[in-house]
């Protein structure tokens, strides 16, 4: 099967809520050719409304029209789209719990080349802190689609964030895709890696390295951030004792941050966060940049050897 | 050191806009991503600047009285390192480095990664904020430079930029001018058809602003048009400079494809055969 960007399965995810939703509408701020959404565009072009470069505006705009009864979903570059927004979210959106979709395509290191400002490290941190909205960074184009579509059932804020570089297929149509449920992508006992994004997919690479070193590692998808699925996540800690956590993302506030928040205050885990180490991106093919990030396979198989010390030391 | 000269070689710089406009087509095909669109529509308004009215020196970026260049539309970064890299800022052999890890030369400029960046640019609608800023501190410190600051007219769409707008005039801001490069285009099609924002001078005079609408490609126009901008007390000052996206290459002029993808082997060739067959 050939790769395909998240930001592909979203596109047709809309698409087929333009036939499904006839209240779905979408809005874009001059990226709807990035977002994918130009088909929706071409396909529904009274559905869908431009609103120039100005991320404010479409975000209050979504607001409205979410007031109105539409289901708007509000498309640009994650970083433009949480970050230059995040008062709009916060007042317009979250405060009045508005049924507004945002997406945010060019998630994490995948927009490569453009450099530190569209690279967009920081927006589970910003969006996770912020309340009723859901959080959805999907693993793979299928998931993107599926999760799409599921948003548009499930009232209130979401942010779905979706990437720019083609990644391999990790689901299949079998596979449950639903908010707020994780998904077990590989049984272990001894450890277990919790990621979203592109990060599942180094996750399993991993464990299939590790598991030649005899060591048995489960995966976690855990597709929605917010909110977290915390039966996962304790069952996790409690059956195989040691916790990595995996995200294109910084390790400040996102993904690993949700999870050592729930095993804090339930089942202390020793856990060992891959992410983006408290800085920004920088221009580079996506490839290289996970490499000199430190967001690879072995990178994770590094964490949990340093992360099975530290439970050997707890026992 | 360059200061202003008095009497500007135009023939030279229309030779100087067809030999960018290939430098920078090299350096984004090089790169293999980039903004060729938007980059080549802003020459003429930089060679203005950085070769009649900017008093800057290479040798010494962060001489305390040089007049500052903000790009708030980042993208077009190609053309301005390509500026700075004519005037010695750095070696002309670096922009081969654009965009490749690890690099100074950033896909959006980075300020203090590189001589000759005054500010980080690449998320749109910030520039003029930041003129505005500096120029206050000037005023504070008595401090007698011009910030120029040129944006695009998508980039323009952004909220901020009309709260900037007002500020600087409020403040009288009078070594301020903001440069559009109104090239028509923005990312996904036509300004006209994405959001208008014309009548585009009536809406900086209506904001305070004196505004002079040019031809941006016409060079003695743009000359004239700084030295006028230059010689306004009281207010800010704002350039309209009419330009072509993509301008001087046939096949990307005023197409909407050509505003982030590089050019390949065989169009960069062809590119660059036709602008130097352009008579100047
Ligand atoms: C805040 C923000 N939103 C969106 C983008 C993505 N983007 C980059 S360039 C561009 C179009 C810019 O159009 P314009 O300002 O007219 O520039 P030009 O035509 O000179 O390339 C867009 C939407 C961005 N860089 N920043
Ligand atoms: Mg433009």
């Amino acid at each position: 099967m050939v790769d395909k960007a998240t930001r592909d399965g979203f596109g047709e995810g809309l698409l087929e809520l333009g036939t499904t939703h006839p209240n779905v509408v979408a809005l874009s701020g001059d990226l709807e050719d990035s977002c994918r959404a130009v088909a929706f565009k071409k396909q529904y072009p009274t559905r869908f409304f431009s609103v120039g470069i100005a991320e404010q505006d479409m975000i209050g705009t979504a607001a409205g029209l979410a007031i109105a009864g539409k289901i708007p979903f509000a498309c640009s570059f994650s970083q433009f789209v949480t970050g230059k927004t995040l008062e709009q979210l916060r007042m317009a959106v979250c405060y009045q719990k508005l049924n507004v979709k945002v997406v945010g395509s060019h998630g994490g290191l995948s927009v490569g080349a453009d450099g530190a400002t569209a690279e967009a490290l920081e927006e589970f941190a910003h969006m996770r802190s912020l309340p009723f909205m859901t959080v959805i960074a999907p693993c793979d184009a299928l998931e993107a689609k599926r999760l799409t579509i599921a948003c548009a059932d499930y009232p209130g804020p979401v942010f779905l964030r979706l990437g720019r570089a083609p990644v391999p297929a990790i689901t299949k149509a079998s596979d449950a895709a639903q908010i707020g449920r994780a998904n077990v992508v590989r049984s272990g006992d001894d450890v277990t890696v919790i990621a979203c994004g592109v990060m599942v997919m180094h996750s399993l690479q991993a464990a299939e390295q590790l598991a030649k070193e005899g060591i048995s590692a489960r995966v976690i998808n855990l597709h929605t951030i917010k909110p977290i699925d915390r039966d996962a996540v304790i069952a996790a800690a409690k059956e195989t004792g040691a916790i990595v956590t995996a995200e294109e993302h910084s390790v400040i506030g996102g993904l690993g941050g949700a999870v050592a928040e729930v095993l804090a205050q339930t089942h202390p885990t020793p856990m060992r966060f891959v992410g983006v180490q408290d800085r920004f991106g920088t221009s580079g093919n996506p490839a290289d940049l996970l490499k000199a990030f430190h967001l690879m396979p072995e990178d994770v198989v590094k964490a949990v050897k340093d992360v099975l010390r530290l439970k050997q030391h707890a026992l | 050191m360059t200061t202003a000269q008095p009497a500007p070689d135009l023939a030279a710089f229309r030779k100087l806009a067809v030999e960018l406009r290939q430098t920078i087509l090299r350096t984004i095909a090089n790169a293999g991503s980039g903004h060729p669109g938007g980059s080549l529509s802003m020459v003429e308004l930089l060679i203005g600047l950085y070769w009649h009215k900017l008093r800057h020196d290479p040798k010494r970026p962060d001489w305390p009285d040089r007049d500052l260049f903000l790009l708030s539309k980042g993208h077009g970064c190609p053309a301005l390192y390509t500026v700075l890299a004519y005037h010695g800022y750095f070696p002309k052999e670096e922009l081969m480095t654009l965009r490749k890890y690890p690099t100074r030369l950033q896909g959006h400029p980075e300020r203090g990664s590189l001589p000759g960046i005054e500010i980080s640019a690449g998320s749109l609608g910030q520039g003029l904020s930041m003129a505005n800023g500096i120029a206050m501190a000037d005023r504070l410190d008595q401090r007698a430079r011009r910030i120029y600051c040129l944006m695009g007219d998508g980039e323009i769409q952004e909220g901020q930029v009309w709260e900037a707008a007002m500020t600087a005039h409020h403040h009288k801001l009078e070594n301020v001018c903001a440069i559009i490069d109104a090239n028509q285009l923005q990312q996904n099609g036509p300004v006209k058809q994405l959001k208008d924002i014309e009548p585009l001078a009536e809406k900086w005079r209506a904001f305070g602003w004196h505004t002079i609408e040019i031809n941006g490609h016409d060079i003695a126009q743009v000359v004239k048009a700084y030295d006028e901008a230059a010689t306004i007390k009281g207010k800010p000052q704002a350039i309209v400079a009419r330009t072509i996206k993509g301008k001087g290459v046939s096949f990307m002029e005023l197409n909407p494809a050509w505003h982030g993808v590089a050019p390949k082997p065989d169009e960069l060739e062809k590119a660059l055969r036709e602008l130097s067959t352009v008579h100047v």
